[in-house]
């Protein structure tokens, strides 16, 4: 589903001496299928415009397109359980969210409310449990018996239940470690790749935007500062500082190696490997004209 | 009066009868105004390591000495005074309205005067260099500014040693840099041994060893630099490799011969530029 964001503007207490601009004026359009990493410090906006891709809030400006469902400040869509079905969210810690008896109830508490049938919901769970790698005898366990790694991979498990078409991620891997960290961005990035989501990732690392996203959306004090591929944004390390974000540590390392070797590489979202092969050929070279 | 501040010593923990051990025979020590970084995965027992070390748990096997006491009922309130924690959360350590009240909690607890108080809260909110946030609302701040007044909170009661469990792993970027620089500062300031557990390499660089933690046990102890070349065996216990030590890796498999392991981008550089000048 294409999102599509017109001069969107959230105003929370709106008419009162409270009334505070989270988001203004926000343009942007995601075309179906993409994967957007939405980056921005504390208090940029991130929490508010996501909160518009289910309709969970209204802009107070401008109007918002998810595939045909359309919102402005004095329209909502008919038929919101529908929206909300199509697009899972994965809030901040998601495992606070968990409250059934058993895993099994936990998963299907989602497509269950969305009208799916008990045999469909069992097909599912079959097909998403291995996805976020829990296995069968988990079922009937209370997941407040799990760890917290454990308990976020069933708590996604079971938004991945409810077949959404637009995946939204909102700092999934947060106080995961690292292997925990890679593997739950790997699971997500297959789950777009095969059922060929839009997946819309809110994230502070830069490493992980550059991993994953085709397209990155830099958010400050509510507007929209810098948009592109990650490439192109990755590389304006001023622009960047001034919004107190970093560059990806590739990049800056490329910006020393320049400074120091009078050589400039460019950022193509190079590996670690690649990247030595590069540096050997300029040490090699420096061999050759001596 | 020995240079140990801290020994574990065959260390065994489980939170109950049916429940595996936590930690297996974990035995090391701590001295005095050294820096220690304790590393592993999710549920290689850091944390426990932290909540032993000041009787928030105890024992089942083994002892723990801090500066030579005991840790057991008995003499918590007094290893509690030199072991200051600092944790994961920064919204659930405070309890004062402002900056100062809360940064007085804990001197009030122990029953310091007011003249100490006031004194001490001056230099510990500069040492964290917040002095200018003393009358600050502690929900007006960041995430990062709460946890350096989180420290300066510990470090009003002067403890011999600074327990930092995860203390960065709620933060965002900027927030990390701020408490690593605070954190570097307050060691070289104080007299203090510091213990910063963490699961981020990044955070290791700085430290005088490393004790890796892997499922309960310790499984080295080392300097940062020997553990950055282990990479095969990193990567197998769970826990990332920094870019440069990848980086420093694939350029010896290119044929550059780099003699020593990398702990930053200037040390890479510097190795770099010699090979590059000398040829």
């Amino acid at each position: 589903m294409d999102i599509i964001f017109k001069n969107v503007s959230y105003t929370y207490q709106q008419n009162s001496p409270f009334a505070h601009k989270a988001i203004d004026q926000l343009n942007f359009h995601i075309p179906s299928g993409t994967f957007v990493a939405i980056v921005g410090h504390t208090g940029s906006g991130k929490s508010t415009l996501i909160q518009h891709l289910n309709g969970l809030l209204q802009p107070t400006e401008g109007e918002v397109w998810i595939g045909d469902y359309h919102l402005t400040p004095d329209k909502k869509p008919k038929d919101m359980k529908k929206l909300r079905s199509s697009v899972g969210v994965v809030f901040q810690y998601p495992e606070h969210q968990l409250f059934e008896e058993t895993i099994a109830k936990d998963i299907s508490f989602g497509p269950k409310n969305f009208g799916v049938g008990d045999s469909e919901i069992q097909r599912r769970i079959n097909e998403v449990l291995p996805a976020v790698g829990l296995t069968e005898d988990f079922l009937e366990r209370s997941p407040f018996d799990l760890s917290g790694g454990q308990m976020r991979r069933v708590a996604i498990a079971g938004v991945l239940a409810t077949k959404p078409k637009v995946l939204v991620l909102d700092e999934p891997t947060a106080g995961l470690d690292p292997r925990g960290q890679r593997e739950m961005m790997d699971m997500f990035y297959d789950r777009h790749q095969k059922e060929r989501l839009t997946t819309i990732l809110v994230t502070h690392s830069m490493e992980d935007a550059v991993t994953y996203a085709d397209h990155v959306i830099i958010l400050n004090k509510g507007t929209k500062y810098m948009e592109g591929k990650p490439e192109e944004v990755f590389v304006q390390k001023a622009a960047l500082q001034k919004v107190q974000l970093d560059v990806p540590e590739i990049v800056t390392f490329l910006d020393r190696f320049e400074a120091r070797f009078g050589v400039s590489i460019p950022f193509t979202r190079q590996t670690e490997k690649e990247l030595a092969s590069t540096i050997a050929n300029v040490i090699k070279e420096g061999s050759v004209h001596e | 009066m020995s240079n140990k501040l801290v020994e574990f010593r065959n260390v065994s923990f489980r939170y109950g009868e049916e429940q595996p051990w936590v930690l297996k025979n974990c035995s090391f020590e701590i001295y005095k105004e050294e820096w220690v970084a304790i590393i592993g995965h999710n549920g290689s027992g850091k944390s426990t390591i932290a909540k032993l070390m000041n009787g928030l748990l105890f024992p089942q096997e083994g002892e723990i000495y801090i500066d030579g006491k005991l840790v057991q009922e008995e003499t918590i309130w007094d290893i509690r005074k030199d072991v200051g924690m600092v944790f994961q959360n920064p919204d659930n350590q405070f309890v004062g309205t402002t900056v100062q009240d809360d940064v007085a909690f804990g001197m009030e607890n122990r029953g310091f005067s007011r003249e100490d108080m006031l004194t001490r809260i001056e230099v510990v909110l500069d040492a964290v260099r917040m002095q200018d946030y003393r009358l600050t609302e502690p929900h007006r701040l960041s995430g990062g500014q709460k946890q350096r007044i989180a420290i300066a909170s510990v470090l009003a009661i002067s403890p011999k040693v600074l327990i930092l469990d995860e203390a960065t792993a709620m933060l965002d970027p900027k927030g990390r840099k701020e408490i690593m620089a605070t954190v570097t500062g307050v060691q070289e300031k104080n007299n203090v041994a510091l213990l910063t557990i963490t699961h981020d390499l990044q955070e290791i660089v700085q430290a005088d060893r490393v004790i890796v933690m892997n499922e309960g046990e310790v499984w080295q102890e080392t300097t940062p630099r020997t553990l950055f070349s282990q990479q095969q065996e990193l990567r197998e216990i769970g826990l990332d490799v920094p870019f440069i030590a990848t980086l420093a890796n694939e350029l010896k498999q290119a044929g550059i011969p780099i003699s020593q392991e990398p702990l930053n981008h200037k040390e890479l550089l510097e190795e770099l530029w010699t090979l590059y000048s000398r040829t």
